[in-house]
C-alpha cells in the first residue's frame, strides 16, 4: 500500500521538482542597451539568446541621465530600482557626455551596487590572428578604492597630492573572490600582482590579505609577483599566467594590456561582481561614427553575456553560445570589419544563430 | 705637512684629468683620432663608478671589465658594492653618492628591493640614491636587435620617466588599523623639468613626436598637472609634436601596434610599467639598456630593473644589455671610438646568432657570449 502510494507520488514529485526548476530557472535580466552601437549589438545578443532558448527574460531600461535636484545629471532612480530587483544586468557601452555636471555613469553604477571586482577573461580567439597565441588568463581587479579613490588636493600651487587608499576589508574581499572564482572555474593558480617593494605599506596590506586568503584555499596555487615583472613576462610569454588579482590601477592597466594581446576591447568580455548585483558589460567605446550602420561587432557583449550565463550557472547554454561564436570567427566567412571580414553585424549574428540551431 | 702636500698633489691630479676631459669634450674629432691608438698615459684614463648591484650584477660587470680590457678602453672602474638584501657587505649610501658625484659617470647593475622594510624606512636604497643625486630622468632605449626575431620587429623608441616623485614618494600611513593611505606627489617643478628633458632629448636625437602618458581622466589634479606641464613645454618646441595617451590604452597599443611610438614621457610608476613592457617586446631585461640623468651625474644601467637573483652563479645572465649600457656610457664620455667598437662587436655577435644565452632561446653561457663578443671586437 505504502509502496503504491509512493509510486504514485514519485512522478508528481518529479514533476513538481522539475516544474520548480523551470520557474526558478526562468529569470529576468536587466538590459541596458547603451549608446551608439549599443542597441544594435544588444539586439544581436537577444536574437542569439532566443535561438538558444535560454530561459531568460529581458527587462530593458533606459539610463539616460536626468537632472537631479542638486543640478547634477544622474541615472534615473527607476532604472536603479530595476537592477536592484533583478540583481543581474547586461550593459552595452555608455558614453559619458563631456561637460559640467555629468558624473561618469559607469562610476555611478559601480558605487550604487558596490561592484568591487572587475573580471576579464582573455582567451585567444582562433581565426583572429595576433602576435600572441594560446592566451588564456583572467584578470581580477579591485574596483572600489586604490588610486581611484578620487581624493586629491593641491597642497600649495604646483604641488598636488593624490591619495591611494587600500583597506583590509576591500583587499580581503577581492582576494577571496579571486580564489573562489579560480575554484569555481577550474583554474589552478592565482597570482597577486603588487608593487610592495615600493609601496611597502599599502600594497603590503593588499599582499598580506592575499596571502591569508591563499592559506584558506590550499587547493589553489598562489604566486606573488611585482607589477613590472608581470608586464615584462606578459609580453614575452602570456601563457604562463592563469588568474591575476590586483589593486585598481594595476588592474586597469593589465586588463587592457591583456585585451591587447588577444585583439583589443572588441573581443574582450568583462563582468563586474558586486555585493548588491552583478553587471556584465562590453568595455569598448560606443563608436558613434558607425552607429546604426549595422557594422558593429557584437562579440564583446555576447561573450560578456556568456560570462553572465556562467555566473547564473547556466553552463550548457553558455557553452553552446560560446562555441558557436568562436566557430563563426574561426571560419572567417561572416565576420565583421574589425575582425578582417566584410560581413554586417546582422549576418554575423545570423551565422551564429544557424550554428546554434544545429546544436539545440 | 706631508698631508697638506698630498692634498695638493691629489687636487692637481684631479685638475689635470679634468683638463684632459675638457679638451676631449671640445675636440671630439681629434679625440676620436687620438683614441684610435690606446693611450698609454694614465692621465688619459677616466674613472667611472661601478655599482655591481645584486643578483647577476657582479657577473655582468665582470663581462664588461673583460670586454673593456680586450678593447683597451681607457676607463678605470671604482667599484662600490651597495645592496639592500646583503646589508653586511654593503657600503654606505654616502660612499656611493660621493663616488658618483666625484666621477660624474656610473655604470650600475640592479639593486634588489625587498618588500619588507628594513628599520622602518619606507624608501628603498634605489630611491634614496636617486633622491640624493637628484637623478630625475630615466631614459630607456627600445631598439630591436638586428638578427634577433621577436613578436614585434624593427622597434625604435625611447621611454623617458620621471623618477624622483609620483607614487615613489614613500609617504604612507595607516590612518586607522586596516586602512592605509599612500601619497602620490606631482609637482609642477619636476613635471616641467622632465617635460623639458623629453623635448630636449627629442630635439637632440632628431625625433618627431613626444607622447605624454597619463591617467588624467581619473587623477584629474595630479596627472592633470603633469599633462598641463607637458603642454606648456610643447609650445616652446614647435617642430616637435605632442601627443597624449592614457596609460591603459598605451599598454594596449604597445602590444598591438608598438611602431607608432617615438619618444614617450611619463610619471614614475607608469614609467616603471611601460619600461618593462617595452623591454619585453624586444627581448627582455637582458637586452635593454637604460640611463639615468641628473644635472651633473649620468648613470648607465639596464632599462628593465630585475636583479635576476635566480640566475646567480649559473653563468646564464645575458651581458648584451649591460654592454650596450657601457657603450652608451663611453659615448657620453666622448669616447665614441670605443663606444662604436663595443657596440659593433655586440651587434655582430647577436646578428650571427650562433651564441645565445637561455633568455634569447639559446644554450650558451654568459662567458661564451662574452668571449664571442671579444673575438668580434
Amino acid at each position: 500500500m505504502a509502496g503504491q502510494v509512493l509510486k504514485k507520488l514519485i512522478p508528481s514529485i518529479k514533476q513538481a521538482v522539475s516544474c520548480r526548476c523551470y520557474s526558478g530557472g526562468r529569470r529576468t535580466v536587466t538590459l541596458i542597451p547603451g549608446d551608439g552601437i549599443g542597441p544594435e549589438i544588444s539586439a544581436s545578443v537577444q536574437q542569439i539568446f532566443e535561438a538558444t532558448k535560454v530561459p531568460i527574460d529581458w527587462d530593458p531600461i533606459d539610463v539616460t541621465p536626468v537632472r537631479g535636484p542638486d543640478g547634477m545629471f544622474n541615472i534615473p532612480q527607476k532604472a536603479l530600482d530595476v537592477i536592484h530587483k533583478h540583481k543581474i544586468g547586461l550593459k552595452g557601452p555608455l558614453a559619458t557626455p563631456i561637460g559640467k555636471g555629468h558624473r561618469s555613469l559607469n562610476l555611478a553604477l559601480r558605487k550604487e551596487f558596490t561592484l568591487y571586482a572587475n573580471v576579464r577573461p582573455c582567451k585567444s580567439i582562433e581565426g583572429y590572428k595576433t602576435p600572441y597565441d594560446n592566451v588564456d588568463l583572467v584578470t581580477i581587479r579591485e574596483n572600489t578604492e586604490g588610486e581611484y579613490s578620487g581624493i586629491e588636493h593641491v597642497i600649495v600651487d604646483g604641488v598636488v597630492q593624490s591619495i591611494k587608499l587600500i583597506t583590509e576589508e576591500a583587499s580581503r574581499r577581492v582576494a577571496k573572490f579571486a580564489f573562489d572564482y579560480a575554484r569555481a572555474n577550474g583554474r589552478n593558480t592565482v597570482t597577486a600582482v603588487h608593487k610592495a617593494n615600493i609601496m611597502r605599506m599599502s600594497d603590503g596590506l593588499f599582499l598580506k590579505c592575499c596571502r591569508e586568503e591563499a592559506a584558506e584555499h590550499r587547493d589553489i596555487k598562489f604566486n606573488e609577483s611585482y607589477l613590472d615583472t608581470v608586464c615584462l613576462n606578459m609580453v614575452q610569454d602570456p601563457t604562463q599566467f592563469d588568474v591575476l588579482v590586483m589593486p585598481n590601477l594595476y588592474g586597469d592597466i593589465l586588463s587592457d594590456l591583456c585585451a591587447g594581446l588577444i585583439g583589443g576591447l572588441g573581443v574582450t568580455p568583462s563582468g563586474n561582481i558586486g555585493e548588491g548585483a552583478a553587471l556584465f558589460e562590453s568595455v569598448h567605446g560606443s563608436a558613434p561614427d558607425i552607429a546604426g550602420e549595422d557594422k558593429a561587432n557584437p562579440t564583446a557583449l555576447l561573450l560578456s553575456a556568456v560570462m553572465m550565463l556562467r555566473h547564473m550557472e547556466m553552463f550548457r547554454e553558455a557553452d553552446i553560445i560560446e562555441r558557436a561564436c568562436f566557430d563563426t570567427i574561426a571560419e572567417g566567412r561572416a565576420v565583421t570589419g574589425d575582425l578582417g571580414g566584410k560581413a554586417k553585424c546582422s549576418e554575423f549574428t545570423n551565422e551564429i544563430c544557424s550554428k546554434i540551431a544545429e546544436q539545440v | 705637512m706631508a698631508s697638506v702636500a698630498r692634498e695638493i698633489l691629489r687636487s692637481s691630479k684631479k685638475l689635470c684629468s679634468y683638463a684632459v676631459r675638457r679638451q676631449l669634450h671640445l675636440q671630439p674629432a681629434r679625440a676620436a683620432l687620438a683614441s684610435s691608438e690606446p693611450v698609454s698615459k694614465p692621465e688619459g684614463h677616466q674613472t667611472v663608478t661601478m655599482v655591481p648591484g645584486d643578483g647577476v650584477g657582479p657577473e655582468l660587470m665582470a663581462s664588461v671589465r673583460e670586454v673593456f680590457t680586450a678593447a683597451g678602453v681607457p676607463v678605470d672602474f671604482e667599484e662600490v658594492f651597495v645592496s639592500e638584501v646583503q646589508p653586511a657587505q654593503s657600503a654606505s649610501l654616502e660612499t656611493v653618492v660621493e663616488s658618483l658625484r666625484r666621477n660624474g659617470v656610473g655604470l650600475k647593475g640592479i639593486i634588489a628591493t625587498p618588500s619588507q622594510m628594513s628599520g622602518g624606512i619606507l624608501q628603498t636604497l634605489n630611491m634614496q640614491m636617486r633622491n640624493h643625486l637628484d637623478l630625475y630622468a630615466n631614459v630607456v632605449l627600445i631598439k630591436s636587435l638586428p638578427g634577433y626575431k621577436t613578436r614585434h620587429n624593427n622597434l625604435d623608441f625611447v621611454i623617458i620617466r620621471e623618477q624622483t616623485e609620483g607614487e615613489y614618494s614613500a609617504l604612507e600611513h595607516e590612518s586607522v588599523p586596516g586602512v592605509v593611505e599612500s601619497l602620490k606627489i606631482i609637482t609642477r617643478k619636476n613635471s616641467m623639468r622632465i617635460a623639458k628633458f623629453a623635448f630636449d632629448y627629442a630635439t637632440k636625437h632628431n625625433r618627431k613626436t613626444v607622447t605624454a602618458v597619463h591617467k588624467a581622466n581619473i587623477m584629474k589634479l595630479a596627472d592633470g598637472l603633469f599633462l598641463e606641464c607637458c603642454r606648456d613645454v610643447a609650445k616652446l618646441y614647435p617642430k616637435i609634436k605632442l601627443e597624449t595617451m592614457i596609460i591603459d590604452n598605451c599598454c594596449m597599443q604597445l602590444v598591438s601596434n608598438p611602431h607608432q611610438f617615438d619618444v614617450m614621457v611619463m610619471p614614475n610608476l607608469y614609467g616603471n610599467i611601460v619600461d618593462n613592457l617595452a623591454a619585453g617586446l624586444i627581448g627582455g631585461a637582458g637586452v635593454t639598456p637604460g640611463e639615468s640623468y641628473s644635472n651633473n651625474v649620468a648613470i648607465f644601467e639596464p632599462g628593465a630593473r630585475h636583479p635576476f637573483a635566480e640566475g646567480l652563479g649559473k653563468n646564464i645572465a645575458n651581458p648584451t644589455g649591460i654592454l650596450m649600457c657601457a657603450a652608451n656610457m663611453l659615448r657620453h664620455m666622448n669616447l665614441s671610438f670605443y663606444a662604436k667598437v663595443v657596440e659593433e662587436a655586440v651587434g655582430k655577435t647577436i646578428k650571427s646568432g650562433k651564441v645565445r644565452t637561455p633568455d634569447m632561446g639559446g644554450y650558451s653561457t654568459n662567458s661564451d657570449l662574452t668571449n664571442m663578443i671579444i673575438r668580434n671586437l
